[in-house]
């Protein structure tokens, strides 16, 4: 430990505030002036929020500064690295990271126990806080003892179905195949979702980690990460990752001197939300186009290239080599009753504090958008919040006080990928259903009648209503429209869209009905 | 060496890499449209067909299926815009608007001189400082109506 370490955030979202740079010209003074024994300038992953400028770390004094410009840079060198003075116009104050006063934060980092803590592209940092430990372990235990750890856990699908995670082991462990594969579902395509990219790019170790003890747990020797195309950066430090981990003999031959061998791959996607349906995904990992299979057969007989199949999301896998280590006792301790442990939530829109938090199962809306969040941004009033991704519910302020998990979806609050997008009163109902329908229409694959051809009829729809030409009759079609898409759909997709629709159209029924009403042009601020 | 006979080089490199039949489509399509400025022409398709010992036909489904492939020729920078909900709440139309202006296209449209193809894309992932748009590899977030100018003359800047 040098005497002092500056991290600098240097995730996907805050490289576009420049944060590379920024580090690069830190570490250029620290060698400039000699200093490279005394001061470490690392980067790191998230923070968590996401503010104008470019945010960094200093220890021992355990502070965050904020700059805009590198002469700021350059100050704060000269007066706190240089001279220990530290120079508080440009803190950022603990609250805005902590939670506000009046709501308690009980953040708890399990999935991103290592963001914003380690440099992700160095295997030793991740080594050095107890990383390929449960790897280690794990290859000394029975493959049915790690897999009822799992279980017992209570772990389910982070992806947004929220499947029992040990059962899938089980179940893919006890099909009899020669060949077994273990996937990594990366696809990450939720609007308003970033907790993979975040994993992915803060802590790729912890997946490759997870996926080996998958792949001993169920008897499999290879291993894909499916990553979307547009993650640029994600592919990169995942590849870094799992060369790394090739030549510490981590992945390949032999691991740690056993008969376990396994090896893991990355293939991109080309730009289609459907591929993060499981089969789709195998489909196009296959090199055909990504349309859902039908199921049954489940991917735990017969899925990729017909082969019994393991697939999680990237924050289920994040989660496992913690259980592991820890126990699944210690990871029940968190959550709800059928909700064991936390979740990453991406908190999003017209919030003060964008970013990303880890909760416990269980919390609220209000503990997210006032606490971590710091309330809705310029000042204005809440007017709904949509849960779970464009796939998910709208919510109005009356359900801020809520506990989310699994479960809630029973009081119309979504868990799905844990987006929170804030949407203030600027925002009108029928744009934000336009924009939902529009994103299904674009996203459907085609294969199923009912998706194809409603989502556009639903668009239309709504088109005309916020055109002042629609009819009253209309308003009640979107709902009935919604759910005969929902109920006749071939995948999730189309099985979704009663969610966003039908939740905007029982809360802001009045809203859309003035639109009727009025029959006035111009009602929509879209072209 | 013609780009062709690049493609083919590089795709047996690539399928060096593969662990099962099928699993490099998907990265030969995308190796293609680097070469061949963002789309993937007719030579290019057969090129890949023959490598990779797949029917041509397949290669046309999966470049017509996914979104970052167009077998329409584009400009010579991609310009992506978030479509999302997450970047449309924070003043992602005006954003919009603004880039249309600048460039004088409309969403699937490319430049008079070759060089921009304005495309709207669903979500990046970088909501965090959204509104947000990608231009090739590279990500803008953060952005304003003021700020866009800049970013766009950046590219238009590389031309000369």
């Amino acid at each position: 430990m040098k005497a002092m370490t500056i991290l600098f955030s240097t995730d996907s979202n805050s490289l576009l505030n420049g944060s590379r740079s920024y580090a690069q010209i830190m570490k250029d003074l620290v060698k400039e002036y000699n200093l490279s024994k005394m001061v470490d300038v690392i980067e790191t992953s998230t923070f968590g929020f996401y503010g104008k400028g470019v945010l960094f770390q200093v220890f021992p004094e355990d502070i965050y500064y904020s700059v805009s410009s590198v002469d700021d840079l350059k100050e704060i060198f000269n007066e706190h690295v240089l001279k220990g003075r530290i120079v508080s116009k440009f803190l950022v104050e603990k609250e805005r990271i902590k939670p506000a006063k009046g709501t308690e934060l009980k953040e708890t980092r399990i999935v991103l126990r290592n963001a914003g803590i380690i440099d992700p592209e160095n295997i030793e940092e991740y080594i050095a806080r107890d990383g390929y430990k449960a790897l280690y372990n794990v290859l000394r235990m029975k493959q049915m003892d790690v897999i009822e750890m799992i279980k017992a856990s209570g772990l389910r699908g982070r992806g947004g179905a929220g499947f029992p995670t040990g059962l899938k082991w089980e179940m893919t462990f006890k099909a009899k195949d020669g060949k077994k594969y273990v996937l990594c579902n990366a696809d990450e395509g939720e609007p308003g979702t970033f907790k993979d990219r975040l994993i992915l790019e803060g802590d790729p170790h912890s997946v490759i980690e997870a996926m080996a003890i998958a792949g001993y747990s169920i008897g499999a020797d290879t291993g894909y990460i499916y990553i979307r195309g547009e993650y640029y950066n994600s592919i990169k430090k995942v590849q870094k990752a799992i060369n790394d981990a090739k030549e510490y003999g981590l992945l390949g031959n032999n691991i740690f001197g056993s008969d376990f061998s396994f090896d893991i791959a990355i293939r991109p996607g080309a730009g289609s939300y459907v591929v993060g349906d499981e089969t789709a995904l195998m489909e196009s990992l296959e090199g055909k186009a990504g349309r859902p299979r039908l199921k049954p057969p489940y991917p735990t007989e017969h899925g990729l290239y017909g082969k019994p199949t393991l697939i999680n999301n990237v924050e289920t896998f994040a989660n496992v080599p913690w259980i592991i280590l820890n126990g699944p006792g210690a990871f029940r301790r968190y959550g709800t009753e059928k909700s064991k442990g936390t979740k990453v939530f991406s908190l999003v829109g017209n919030v003060v504090n964008r970013g990303i938090v880890e909760l416990p199962m269980g919390c609220t809306l209000r503990e997210l958008i006032y606490g971590f969040g710091g309330g809705v941004a310029k000042g204005r009033t809440l007017k709904m919040v949509q849960t779970g991704g464009t796939a998910g519910t709208f919510v109005k302020p009356d359900k801020l006080d809520l506990p989310i998990d699994y479960e809630s979806i029973k009081d119309g609050i979504s868990l799905g990928s844990g987006s929170i997008l804030v949407i203030d009163d600027q925002n009108k109902a029928i744009d934000i259903a336009k924009k939902a329908v529009k994103f299904y229409m674009h996203e459907s694959c085609g294969k199923c009648t009912p998706c194809r051809e409603g989502t556009r009829d639903l668009y239309i729809l709504l088109d005309r209503i916020s055109k002042g030409i629609g009819k009253k009759e209309d308003i009640e079609r979107i709902r009935t429209l919604s759910m005969e898409i929902s109920d006749s759909s071939f995948c999730g997709l189309g099985q979704s869209i009663n969610l966003p629709l039908v939740s905007l159209y029982d809360n802001f029924k009045d809203e859309f009905l003035e639109l009727v009403k009025a029959k006035s042009k111009n009602t929509s601020n879209l072209i | 060496m013609e780009k062709v006979e690049i493609l083919r080089s590089r795709i047996k490199e690539v399928k060096s890499k593969q662990v099962e039949k099928g699993d490099m489509i998907l990265s030969s399509l995308h190796l293609a449209q680097e070469l061949f400025e963002n789309s993937i022409p007719l030579e290019a398709a057969e090129a890949m067909a023959e490598e990779l010992d797949v029917k041509i036909e397949r290669i046309y489904e999966i470049a017509t299926f996914y979104s970052m492939y167009s077998t329409k020729p584009r400009g010579k920078h991609l310009i992506r815009l978030c479509e999302s909900l997450p970047c449309h709440v924070v003043e992602g139309p005006q954003i919009e608007q603004k880039l249309k202006d600048i460039l004088k296209i409309d969403f699937g449209q490319t430049t008079k001189d070759g060089l921009f193809t304005l495309e709207q894309t669903s979500c990046l992932g970088i909501c965090g400082v959204g509104p947000v748009m990608m231009i090739d590899g590279d990500a803008y977030g953060n952005l304003t109506v003021e700020s866009i100018e800049g970013i766009i003359e950046k590219y238009r800047g590389d031309r000369k």
